[in-house]
């Protein structure tokens, strides 16, 4: 997929345009002003920047979990505007995988169930969810912490416990808002490796969010924002480049 | 999500927050548990009622009474010997009335049409019974034995075409009378004594057919038409005194419509008689005990009604508490209309958890309140269950709490359901 010549398919993720404002009259605030952007399958994107300069915001809005004011986001090329809530659900459910600023891990259920909550929301019967679940918490060392309460973990536990459940669906893409701005540098190393690996053997495209250089500049290709606007664009050394 | 983990996942919602769960639960326990009971109550008098009625034989009969005297004047009416008729000075307890029907009377209701069978049921005074070389015990005939039923635990009931004389007798004359059981008193044959007008005394024997359950409304022994005639003609130690009688009993068309029963009823009334069915005296009983449940029920909605509020305010806060878990939910594809069944789910099981605990809770005292009450206070009344605990009424309280505390649950539902991802997601 990666060798795929750019332009000849649609991008899996394009924005066009994009502004995005909070709040109303004069307190009314430019969060995104004019963001264009496109992102291909396969690559690893780092969005750079300082707090408030609208990365959480433009995350958001590429993973339709947010309106815009102006401008449109394309999904496969196809308008996200057009798609019917219910499509826009399974879309999110099915093809994306989240890693938020938080945990958000629901507190007094099992890790396994945590886990499996995107399967849990598309349906899949209790025997399979539990068999793919089981097969994700593997890979990160995690299998003795199913029927642990996910809160009881510590910090890197739980961040791990937060990529299995990004990519228990197989999802697409993975959007992850700052994965280790809540972890040491050592745990913090294990998650990127993970995300990495996950990139490189799946195929998995991932949309970092970061204000971190060092992991920024492990992604194929960075974004730098400030004030809601785009900035500069680094190409990663191997050159692939939109 | 599919509808099984949606259950599931409500279920385990609420008891995840334990004490406020317990609490909520509670307020629904007392509302089940009143109306658990109180059901069961008037289930119990009505089946109680119903059964006496059925037991009694007699859906198509009046009891004909004189009406009380109506006095149009004030002060004591004049005495006309063509339409006086002898006061019996105590009000009659089953009929309510305070004169004796004539002969006339009796004629003018053989001549309204709709009724038939027209019979006065002549009232006699028995001193004792017994039984070959028993005691004497004090006992009476009620008036209207010959015509009704009675609840027999043994023997069959008294035939009224019969020429030979029965009688049947409530069964704690069985033991008193060294019959021995109730089986082996059947067939046995009784001394009556009486004493006429005269002061005469006189032996009369009859067979005992049945032996009956005392009843609210059938106290005393019972005889048939040839036994009771029989007695009446002692008494009157054939003095040429015109017959008086408390009562007299008439058949109506068994088919006949309420409406069709009240206008013979008016018809009676018009020639200053009073008649009631077995139905209407029992209404009097059954009324005080509907009133009795009614307030008890009000009781109940109320509690219910708080209970309500209590969900509303349970979920709202919880809804408040997993902001961030709804807005993950809805991030990772969950559709609105999921988050509200979810929600609605989390409030209908506790509805049903309060609901079952309050109809066990209610079962496990009535059931045991309900046989101590037979055995002990209430066991002149046989066949009385005062409690009458039904599945399907059981199941209906159950059912009308879910659905009050679904209802109670859809307002937190759709403020989880309105939630954007976004801001759960940003809500600190
Ligand atoms: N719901 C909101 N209402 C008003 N302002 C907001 C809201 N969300 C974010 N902002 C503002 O928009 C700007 C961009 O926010 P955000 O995208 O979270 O930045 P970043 O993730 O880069 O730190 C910030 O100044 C923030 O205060
Ligand atoms: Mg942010």
């Amino acid at each position: 997929m990666t060798n795929t010549l750019p332009g000849a398919v649609a991008p899996l993720l394009e924005a066009r345009r994009l502004s995005k404002w909070y709040g109303k009259g004069d307190s009314r605030f430019h969060a995104l002003d004019d963001v264009s952007l496109s992102i291909r399958r396969g690559e690893s994107l780092a969005i750079v920047g300082k707090s408030g300069s609208g990365k959480s915001t433009l995350m958001h809005i590429l993973a339709l979990l947010d309106s815009v004011d102006a401008g449109e986001v394309l999904v496969d090329g196809e308008d996200a505007r057009r798609l019917s809530r219910r499509a826009v659900n399974r879309l999110r459910n099915r093809r994306f995988g989240f890693v938020f600023q938080q945990f958000f891990l629901t507190p007094g259920t099992s890790v396994l169930d945590n886990v499996v909550l995107p399967l849990t929301i598309t349906g899949v019967p209790a025997a399979e969810r539990r068999r793919r679940g089981m097969a994700a918490l593997a890979r990160f060392d995690l299998a003795d912490k199913a029927r642990n309460r996910a809160t009881d973990l510590s910090g890197g536990q739980k961040q791990r416990v937060v990529l299995t459940r990004a990519l228990v669906g197989e999802p697409d893409v993975i959007f992850a808002d700052e994965p280790t701005g809540n972890l040491d540098s050592a745990t913090g190393a294990i998650v990127e490796d993970e995300l990495f690996a996950l990139n490189r053997e799946h195929g998995i495209t991932l949309v970092i969010v970061t204000h971190d250089e060092d992991l920024a500049a492990r992604c194929d290709r960075q974004v730098h924002m400030r004030d809601g606007r785009l900035v500069e664009f680094t190409s990663a050394p191997a050159g692939v480049s939109a | 999500m599919k509808t099984v983990d949606l259950v599931r996942t409500a279920a385990a919602n609420t008891v995840r927050s334990k004490l406020r769960t317990t609490l909520t639960v509670l307020a629904l326990f007392v509302g089940a548990f009143t109306l658990t009971l109180t059901t069961a109550l008037g289930a119990g008098v009505s089946d109680y009622v119903t059964k006496q009625v059925a037991s009694l034989g007699a859906g198509d009969v009046f009891l004909i009474s004189k009406a009380s005297p109506t006095s149009t004047g004030g002060g004591p009416q004049k005495y006309d010997p063509a339409t006086s008729t002898a006061s019996s000075g105590t009000a009659n307890p089953l009929t309510g009335s305070s004169g004796t029907l004539s002969a006339t009377d009796i004629t003018t209701l053989k001549n309204i049409s709709g009724l038939s069978d027209v019979a006065p049921i002549s009232q006699v005074s028995i001193d004792w019974i017994r039984a070959g070389s028993s005691d004497k015990y004090q006992v009476s005939i009620a008036p209207t034995s010959s015509i009704a039923r009675s609840d027999l635990t043994a023997g069959t009931q008294l035939d009224a075409a019969s020429s030979q004389r029965q009688l049947t007798l409530p069964d704690e004359y069985v033991k008193a009378l060294g019959l021995g059981s109730a089986s082996a008193a059947v067939g046995t044959t009784a001394t009556l004594g009486i004493t006429d007008l005269l002061g005469a005394h006189h032996e009369v024997t009859a067979t005992i057919v049945g032996i009956s359950n005392a009843s609210l409304l059938s106290s005393g022994a019972g005889g048939n038409a040839a036994l009771v005639e029989e007695l009446a003609q002692l008494q009157k130690a054939s003095s040429a005194s015109p017959d008086h009688y408390q009562v007299a009993v008439a058949h109506f068309d068994a088919t006949a419509t309420a409406p069709q029963i009240d206008a013979l009823k008016k018809r009676i009334s018009a020639e200053g008689m009073s008649a009631q069915t077995i139905a209407d005296q029992l209404g009097a009983i059954q009324t005080v005990i509907t009133g009795i449940t009614g307030v008890l029920n009000a009781f109940a909605i109320v509690a219910l009604l708080a209970a309500a509020f209590g969900i509303v305010n349970t979920l709202l806060m919880s809804v408040q508490e997993r902001t961030r878990e709804i807005g993950l939910m809805k991030a990772m594809g969950m559709s609105n209309g999921r988050v509200f069944a979810l929600f609605s789910l989390e409030a209908a099981f506790i509805g049903l958890l309060g609901s079952l605990l309050g109809a066990v809770g209610a079962m496990l005292l009535g059931i045991p309140l309900s046989a101590g009450l037979a055995a002990g206070p209430l066991s002149g009344l046989a066949g009385l269950h005062l409690l009458l605990f039904q599945p399907t009424s059981i199941v209906g309280v159950i059912l009308l709490i879910v659905v009050i505390a679904f209802l109670a649950g859809t307002l937190p539902a759709r403020r989880a359901a309105r939630k954007t991802p976004i801001d759960a997601l940003r809500y600190e």
